[in-house]
């Protein structure tokens, strides 16, 4: 199952990449999976996903939970929390 | 009826867009909130310029899903959402909001709502470069709760 990932701010410059497409087992059906997927990466990615106060989550385009359901071509985004305004 | 948002790099003239956009209604009152690039001095570490970072896409829905609540919650005839990105100097706008309605409370409530959405919700990041470091700017803590 394609996903396409983006990364922002600091959460972008920590893991090196603004955006990828990973291949997931099926299995990986929600976004706290996706994101135990992404921990066996090594330890800057444990270090952003440790920390829930270190960063937000979006689903196509809106912010999410770590309980939402994932699908095949869903577009999903890590980032720090807001600060515009 | 009228929504609109803007994501630009460009500055914006908050003062000329009331002006235009108060020609389209017979609103009784406007409120408009502008946010700038405030000057610190730490010592000798002082701002230089603030970079701003957005997700493309997200945002401008974001921003539209902040005027729809506003306007399904007051009666409203117009706002108007313009925020910028990219790199930004001290005293130059970041963010303009133009509310119109019949009624002055409504026109600051609705304004006051739409600013506090837009800073947990539209996906801005600061970066403040001063003459020597840079860092991404931490979230403030927010008082959930207060618009529910």
């Amino acid at each position: 199952m394609k996903i396409k990932l983006f990364y922002f701010a600091k959460v972008r410059e920590m893991v090196g990449i603004d955006q990828e497409e990973v291949d997931v087992e099926s299995d990986i059906k929600t976004l706290a999976e996706l994101i135990a997927f992404l921990k066996l990466r090594g330890s800057q990615w444990q270090a952003i996903f440790d920390m829930s106060s270190s960063f937000r989550m979006a689903i196509n385009q809106e912010l999410a939970e770590a309980s939402c359901k994932i699908n095949a071509n869903d577009e999903v985004a890590f980032f720090p929390p807001i600060t515009g305004g | 009826m009228i929504m609109s948002v803007y994501v630009q790099q460009d500055l914006f003239d908050l003062q000329s867009i009331t002006q235009q956009l108060k020609k389209l209604h017979n609103s009784g009152a406007s409120v408009t909130f502008e946010g700038y690039v405030r000057d610190f001095d730490l010592g000798d570490d002082k701002l230089e310029m603030l970079e701003l970072e957005h997700y493309p896409g997200m945002t401008e829905k974001a921003l539209l899903n902040i005027e729809s609540l506003a306007m399904n919650r007051w009666h409203l005839d117009d706002v108007y959402i313009v925020h910028r990105y990219g790199k930004l100097k001290v005293g130059e706008p970041i963010v303009g909001i133009v509310v119109f309605a019949k009624h002055r409370k409504e026109a600051f409530d609705a304004c006051h709502f739409i600013i506090d959405f837009l800073k947990t919700d539209a996906p801005f990041w600061k970066k403040e470069i001063t003459n020597h470091q840079s860092y991404w700017v931490d979230a403030k803590k927010i008082d959930d709760g207060k618009w529910n």
